[in-house]
């Protein structure tokens, strides 16, 4: 019969599959593995294993207004972004999924653009625009400047969302006495929730990492990545281990709240 | 009663008109001048295949398709360019569009939510809905967590709780198994005839169509073609699409030879001179020529029968023979080279031809219906 050996066969696949995986987990998190330590170093150098352990290098990175600084302008760059991308992002995937009209399918593949076309070409064009209207070293102009290469994810993150809602739910919501806004509320919005959630989250690490186009633009005021670079640049230092175990810190609990608000809810309250 | 705006009253539900209605979409015309009414409490059921229109229909009376032309009320109310929130219609949607992320109290809560129901009475309609379609334990539940015909009654109960004025079924049985889909079918009629509650149902199965309805609606083509109750559409179909679409059919062609009274001789194609019942409303002449339809069962084993006197006699030879409980199913093929279908009463008493035997069988001209003159 074929069934035993069929089983063998899948679970020696599966066997395989989980190796692969194993694999491919551990070239992803090794670099961890040594980043955490180094940033608790009590010696001077990046330097791995580190020669004992402390806090000094976290101490110096609080201590330092220019390290604060650059979080703050990183941060409220990243929530703006986030709030622009995705006010542009939702219509326009709204649109694109829904709308029948010249040119859609241009737009649609148009807009991975921003992905495609190297950051330091849309750096150059971003830099001669903005100069002339006084933008840079702005943190709008660099928010402004991150929404560009944010939306792309957002719209196709909602896109892909969009696709799959069955459309038929909101044609049964408006059957059943709601308007077209009631059922965008009660209905499309709740069910996209967890699309919604992965596009901000993207748009937000989009603008919280990006170097290039802030390198560019940001001036005097850095941003955080700006400043880690030119922090590597003058000094080899463990603060920078320190700055990005906190970054990836933050960023673990950014995905964690994202897969809580992403849990099947039941049932917010119609009205 | 003082809660009688929650119990069954009859009285609530439309008549239900729908006039010259014609739908295009690009050069594709969906609905061709259609035209329908349903009485208040009436169970009608539009049939067709897919692509017939049936579906376009029934969002131009559910208001998510406006008609180009024509005209749709409720009650002589005009409501073709309605907003659908407004018209007062429930609908149980092919795959019931349960709302994934809502309980199933709250999902049956919602029409009456939008409506400003208060609270309190929202708690007593929707335990009632839920007790109604018995699924008094699932208020918590999540719609995945439900089975097909779980979720097809909270579908019910949904489209139903409002007191909507008609109810819309769209192919609401297509995901179920052939057991729970004839279970719902008599209980969706049974709670229809409770709540007295005008009905318009889509399906392409002609057997649930002919089990369901007070009326049929057969379309094709975005047109309607005959409207009748179940038994009239079987028996007396008005057109070979009907005569086809509905149960099983011999359609015979050929011209007429004599048209005395009603009665008329037709002389086949291959040769055979049949006797045919006229119709009154269509009339054939001599000359002309026709099609006529013979139901598989309105055949008789002449072996079988001795004493009646039959106005047409088939004899030919069994070319395939089936056994389906009921009845055994036949391919006689006659020496003229007409292909015939039968159906012939199975049981003790009756012989059982195989492949290669000869038979002789008879109908008579009432059962052969003329169902085209040219």
């Amino acid at each position: 019969m074929s069934g035993p050996g069929r089983r063998r066969g899948a679970g020696a696949g599966r066997i395989l599959l989980r190796f692969v995986c194993g694999l491919i987990f551990a070239f992803l998190m090794l670099p961890l593995v040594v980043l955490f330590p180094i940033s608790f170093s009590s010696g001077s150098y990046l330097r791995f294993p580190p020669p004992g352990f402390s806090l000094r290098w976290y101490a110096r990175y609080f201590d330092d207004p220019t390290w604060i600084d650059a979080t703050w302008r990183s941060l409220q760059v990243g929530t703006a972004t986030t709030v622009l991308a995705l006010l542009i992002g939702i219509p326009l995937a709204f649109g694109l999924a829904r709308g029948r009209f010249r040119g859609r399918s241009v737009i649609e593949n148009g807009i991975s653009a921003p992905i495609i076309v190297p950051h330091i070409v849309i750096s150059i064009a971003i830099y001669g625009l903005f100069s002339k209207l006084g933008l840079i070293g702005e943190w709008y102009g660099i928010a402004v400047a991150h929404t560009v290469l944010a939306l792309p994810f957002v719209v196709i993150v909602l896109l892909s969302g969009l696709r799959d809602f069955d459309t038929s739910l909101e044609l049964a919501a408006r059957g059943l006495g709601a308007g077209p806004f009631e059922a965008a509320r009660t209905v499309t919005l709740p069910i996209l929730a967890p699309s919604v959630y992965s596009a901000a989250f993207l748009a937000f690490i989009t603008s919280f990492d990006e170097l290039v186009v802030a390198m560019f633009i940001s001036g005097a005021n850095m941003t955080l990545p700006k400043k880690m670079f030119d922090s590597i640049m003058s000094e080899i230092e463990p603060t920078v281990a320190a700055v990005s175990a906190m970054q990836i810190v933050l960023i673990s609990a950014l995905l964690l709240l994202g897969t809580w608000l992403r849990r099947p809810v039941t049932a917010p309250l119609v009205r | 009663m003082s809660n009688d705006r929650a119990s069954t009253s009859p009285q609530q539900s439309g008549r239900l008109q729908v006039d010259a209605a014609s739908k295009r979409f690009g050069h594709v015309a969906a609905l061709s001048d259609v035209s329908l009414s349903v009485a208040a409490g009436e169970f009608v059921t539009i049939l067709g295949p897919s692509g017939s229109g049936k579906t376009t229909l029934l969002k131009v009376i559910a208001g998510f398709e406006i008609a180009d032309q024509g005209r749709v009320l409720i009650d002589q109310a005009d409501i073709t360019e309605l907003d659908p929130a407004q018209r007062n219609i429930g609908m149980v949607f092919q795959n019931y569009a349960l709302f994934p992320h809502m309980s199933v109290a709250r999902n049956i809560a919602y029409p009456l939510a939008m409506r400003g129901t208060p609270k309190a009475e929202i708690a007593t309609r929707v335990k009632q809905a839920l007790d109604m379609v018995e699924l008094g334990g699932m208020a918590e539940r999540l719609p995945k967590q439900l089975s097909g015909g779980q979720q097809q009654r909270v579908a019910l109960a949904r489209a139903t709780v409002f007191q909507p004025r008609l109810l819309l079924l769209d192919e609401p049985f297509g995901a179920l198994d052939r057991k729970l889909r004839e279970q719902m079918q008599i209980e969706v009629r049974r709670l229809q005839r409770r709540l007295g509650l005008t009905t318009l149902f889509i399906t392409h199965d002609q057997e649930e169509a002919l089990v369901m309805s007070d009326r049929i609606a057969v379309m094709d083509k975005g047109r309607v073609l005959q409207v009748g109750p179940p038994n009239e559409i079987y028996e007396a179909p008005a057109n070979p699409f009907v005569a086809d679409f509905i149960g099983e059919s011999n359609i015979f062609a050929g011209v007429v030879e004599a048209d005395g009274g009603n009665l008329l001789r037709v002389r086949l194609e291959q040769g055979p001179v049949i006797e045919v019942a006229g119709r009154a409303d269509l009339a054939a002449h001599r000359g002309q020529r026709v099609r006529v339809m013979v139901r598989p069962e309105r055949f008789v084993d002449l072996a079988a029968d001795q004493n009646s006197v039959w106005a047409n006699r088939i004899d030919g030879r069994v070319t395939d023979s089936a056994y389906i409980g009921v009845s055994d199913k036949y391919r006689v093929v006659t020496a003229e080279g007409i292909d015939v279908l039968m159906r012939l009463p199975s049981g003790p008493s009756s012989r059982r031809y195989s492949a290669g035997e000869a038979i002789a069988a008879g109908f008579h001209a009432a059962d052969a219906r003329l169902i085209a003159v040219q």
